[in-house]
């Protein structure tokens, strides 16, 4: 390898380690908000990339469907829920916030479907068909087992990839799409050429991380997000409801998602299932911070970048085998710093049971 | 007859097998050969997740790696299956025990998560290796023979794996009837309360893990060799949720839930599939969505699965109770006890810091054998800290602890229970589902050998009939000796307590730590409590307790220790402790 061919990895890497910090930052504020390992959140980052990539080849994108569906059995499963504890007062503010509000992003799209359309209003109508997807998401997946173990979330996060993904090829079918570059721009910086794409995608990168972080330092709603991840009793006791606070961590996670697909989307093909294999990179990086740590996992985030780009210079085919392999000597690491720290949350069947 | 329905059920079920094949067509055995195939992998789950409270979604890679470790020797090399067979057990319990070692220490959500990651990888690397054909993978993998019967036709490989499955069924079920196969079901109970029993919490994880990963590697060389051909599409990490679903949706917790949601969701696969196409074009994909629905509402609305729900409506069949004979030994210590008031516990200047808390503080005392010593004190002044500190949950800071002039300040809990303290908590840790006896025999786990095998092999009857008979004793000795059959979880708190006392004294200690034993009981319970406790120093056990009710304790103990914010404030008999001005005012606020 020659330092040239190096530079170029490195660009790559960092280009592509920019989205998965992004990415990261969603699976560790998702996680410690509400406990949920959200393993679907890359197919949430297919849904965006495939969404802007039907509308600009001028078709209806699938994702009109999925957000129509769920928010018809959020609606629903809200609906019983209020009226089983008799709170049918609330029934006009959940039938705006899980009809209303859903339908008023998927009204737009299908009115200008079709036609052609600037990029900005492309993009614009993508973020708002997205945005919606992962809160509705918690409110029927997760919220009815709110106070169930990481291990019972979890399992239900895997069990609705495992469904997002089937209704992406439903929805958009197997062929794979790339959107248009949003910039043509090439700079050229001594051996290196900068192409603009890749200077969007990290400095979106930087302004949407500085940004979240603003939002949890400066806005009274990211003091309570960061309360509930510190401590959820605590939080619940100074009025702080859990199911609010979940919903925004889920709803931010679907702005970082649907920003990192279409950042991403002119840069690699995406097929119906490529979200997923770019969200479980992102997981390697966010679990090098332990799942815990914003820095760390922004740092793990690149580094996966950066091996993902230099072991596909190695051996292409076998770069997915490097970059999960990799998984087991950071877990040994992390075991090693963690050595006499195990921390067991108490099994909830057994609370139940006892 | 309610102690026979399992024996009859059982009878039944391989009454059902073995005519099956006469029953029905060749398609049904077909779907009976994979349904065979699938439970054996999903037992391992069973173990795992439902036993274990563990989580794995590669348990399909696994299966993978059995499968091509046998099609790759029995094709490349040309070799026997059998040999092909232990290739497959010794590939997949190494990587079990590689990824094991990796990630069994974190917290419990990291496994499953490096099991995707994982999962994902070895599909990758079978699919990018030429010498296992890459993603078109081997075919013409031969079959299994037995002697001169060679196992090519659907039939032949059917009672095979049925009875290859059915072994395995008994063997797991003798394991988790044993020694070490209870410390697998008491693991669920968090790693205080398992250690605190002397059980390693580590190594037992790894054990399961281990187990969970042969199974499946097992289950991988059946499949090699009923296909006799393979590819990497089996074993990636959908299949992998597919077995988690079926031991999820069988009953994760029973044996018998792994052929139970194998059945299930192999037929409503195979269901969707005759439905699903005439719907939509893209019906593999639908069959999925399908899948994930029903998993999701599944753990929504009935977690346990199919067998519980079943089970609800059958008698519950209660094991007999050790007849007479011979009861298990006392322990044997490396330093037995000579003579009451010799030096038993020396707690030397130990200091326990939270961050800028501290807890305990420059605390020096000694417990001599044979006596009751309580330690008082108002809330937060550090007593809990301080047990924890001695049975070996926490370090201390500064300072050193001694049992019988040996430092113990640094061994893990579980080293300190092997050494004779055994201990109860503030807040009950029992195994609510687990019989009151199977609880008592849990303590004994420090006195008693045997391993998995003999376990699984049921060598080890003889100490366990003695173990058990130990452990009816103990429950006679606290008064529950009537209820050895009940659950755990169906007694009252005050039961509980001293269900917790009678497993530490299967440990056969010489030294019981009691976090508040009459916290939450009935005025007459304290006084059968304190009963029992004088009846145990009488028999020369050295207690150590914790205690707020004042005259449970005047009453009761020999000596006391006083502590307040984390300094010992007073030592002493307790009407020297009663009258002592600095401890009423410790209580009371200062004397008026």
């Amino acid at each position: 390898m020659t330092p040239e061919i190096a530079i170029i990895l490195a660009q790559d890497g960092v280009t592509t380690g920019a989205v998965y910090v992004l990415l990261a930052l969603g699976i560790v504020l998702v996680f410690l908000v509400t406990r949920v390992i959200f393993v679907p959140f890359g197919d949430v980052v297919g849904y965006s990339a495939l969404t802007l990539a039907a509308l600009q080849i001028g078709k209806l994108p699938g994702t009109v469907w999925l957000v129509a569906t769920l928010a018809a059995i959020a609606t629903l499963m809200e609906t019983i829920d209020l009226v089983r504890r008799g709170d049918i007062h609330r029934l006009p503010r959940a039938l705006l916030l899980y009809a209303v509000v859903p339908l008023a992003s998927i009204v737009p799209v299908v009115l200008l479907a079709g036609r052609e359309l600037p990029s900005f209003l492309s993009v614009g109508l993508t973020i708002g068909l997205v945005l919606p997807i992962s809160p509705l998401l918690y409110r029927i997946a997760f919220r009815p087992l709110a106070g169930a173990s990481v291990l019972i979330l979890l399992m239900v996060a895997v069990a609705l990839h495992y469904a997002m993904s089937g209704l992406a090829l439903l929805y958009f079918g197997p062929e794979g799409f790339r959107t248009r570059a949003m910039t043509n721009a090439a700079f050229d910086l001594g051996p290196l050429n900068v192409s603009g794409q890749s200077l969007l995608i990290v400095l979106a990168s930087v302004v949407f991380s500085a940004l979240l972080f603003l939002f949890f330092e400066r806005t009274l709603t990211g003091k309570a997000l960061r309360a509930t991840s510190v401590n959820r009793t605590g939080a619940r006791l100074m009025g702080i409801q859990p199911g609010t606070t979940g919903a925004i961590a889920f709803l931010l996670a679907s702005g970082l998602a649907s920003i990192s697909g279409i950042l991403i989307g002119p840069v690699t093909t995406f097929y119906y299932d490529s979200g997923f294999l770019i969200g479980l990179k992102a997981f390697v990086g966010a679990i090098i911070g332990g799942l815990v740590s914003y820095p760390l996992a922004a740092i793990g985030a690149i580094f996966v970048g950066l091996l993902e780009a230099y072991a596909s210079f190695f051996s292409s085919t076998l770069k997915e085998v490097i970059v999960f392999g990799a998984l087991i000597p950071i877990l040994v690491w992390r075991s090693i710093i963690a050595a006499g720290d195990v921390e067991e949350e108490i099994d909830e069947e057994e609370r139940e049971a006892a | 007859m309610s102690r026979n329905w399992p024996a009859f059920l059982v009878g039944c079920a391989a009454l059902f097998v073995v005519a099956a094949p006469f029953l029905f067509g060749e398609f049904a055995v077909t779907l009976m050969n994979y349904i065979g195939i699938y439970a054996l992998a999903a037992l391992g789950l069973v173990l795992l997740t439902g036993v274990g409270g563990l989580t794995s979604f590669g348990q399909a890679a696994f299966v993978g790696l059995g499968a091509y470790a046998t099609a790759w020797y029995t094709t490349a090399l040309g070799g026997s299956p059998w040999i092909g067979l232990v290739l497959a057990l010794v590939l997949s319990g190494a990587v079990a025990t590689i990824l094991g070692a990796a990630t069994l220490r974190l917290g419990g959500h990291f496994l499953p998560l490096s099991t995707i990651a994982w999962g994902i990888a070895i599909y990758f690397l079978f699919g990018n290796f030429d010498a296992l054909g890459r993603y078109s993978g081997l075919a013409d993998i031969p079959p299994i023979t037995l002697g001169p019967l060679s196992l090519a036709g659907t039939r032949a490989m059917y009672y095979f794996i049925w009875a290859v499955l059915g072994l395995m069924m008994l063997l797991c079920a003798n394991l988790l009837d044993s020694r070490e196969g209870r410390a697998i079901r008491s693991l669920r109970g968090g790693i205080d309360m398992v250690e605190s029993l002397g059980v390693g919490f580590f190594r037992t994880r790894l054990a399961v893990f281990i187990i969970a990963g042969l199974l499946a590697g097992l289950s991988g060389w059946l499949y090699a060799h009923l296909q006799r051909f393979v590819s990497p599409t089996p074993f990636d990490i959908k299949p992998g949720i597919e077995l988690l679903l079926m031991a999820i949706v069988g009953g994760a917790g029973n044996i018998t839930g792994a052929v139970v949601g194998a059945a299930f969701v192999t037929l409503l696969k195979n269901a969707l599939q005759d439905v699903l196409p005439s719907l939509t074009r893209n019906s593999g994909q639908l069959e999925i969505v399908v899948f994930g629905t029903l998993f999701i509402a599944l753990l929504q609305t009935n977690r346990a699965g199919i067998v519980p729900l079943i089970k609800r409506f059958c008698p519950r069949s209660l094991p007999e109770l050790p007849g007479p004979g011979e009861a298990l030994a006392a322990r044997t210590y490396a330093q037995p006890i000579a003579d009451r008031g010799q030096l038993l516990l020396r707690v030397e200047a130990i200091a326990k810091r939270f961050g800028g808390l501290v807890a305990v503080n420059d605390i020096t005392f000694e417990v001599k054998a044979g006596e009751i010593l309580a330690l008082i004190g108002p809330n937060g002044a550090g007593k809990t800290t301080l047990f924890n500190l001695i049975t070996g949950v926490l370090k201390p800071a500064d300072g050193r602890i001694f049992l019988q002039g040996e430092d113990i300040t640094a061994l893990p809990v579980r080293r300190i229970a092997e050494k004779g303290i055994a201990r109860t908590f503030q807040h009950v840790k029992l195994r609510p589902n687990m019989s009151l006896i199977d609880n008592v025999v849990l303590g004994a786990y420090v006195r008693t050998r045997s391993g998995f095998l003999s376990g699984a092999l049921r060598l080890d009857r003889r100490e366990e009939q003695a173990a058990r008979r130990d452990a009816v004793q103990k429950l006679k000795r606290v008064g529950l000796g009537d209820k050895a059959n009940a659950l755990a979880g169906d007694l009252p708190l005050g039961q509980q307590r001293l269900l917790e006392i009678a497993r530490a004294l299967a440990a056969d200690p010489k030294l019981l730590i009691l976090d508040e034993p009459a916290a939450g009981l009935r005025r007459l319970e304290k006084q059968a409590l304190a009963t029992l406790l004088r009846e145990l120093r009488e028999v020369g056990l050295t207690i150590v307790l914790v205690e707020h009710d004042m005259d449970f304790v005047m009453n009761l103990v020999d000596r006391i220790v006083v502590m307040d914010f984390g300094v010992k404030l007073a030592e002493g008999l307790p009407p020297a402790i009663r009258a002592d001005a600095r401890v009423q005012e410790a209580y009371l606020g200062g004397v008026a």
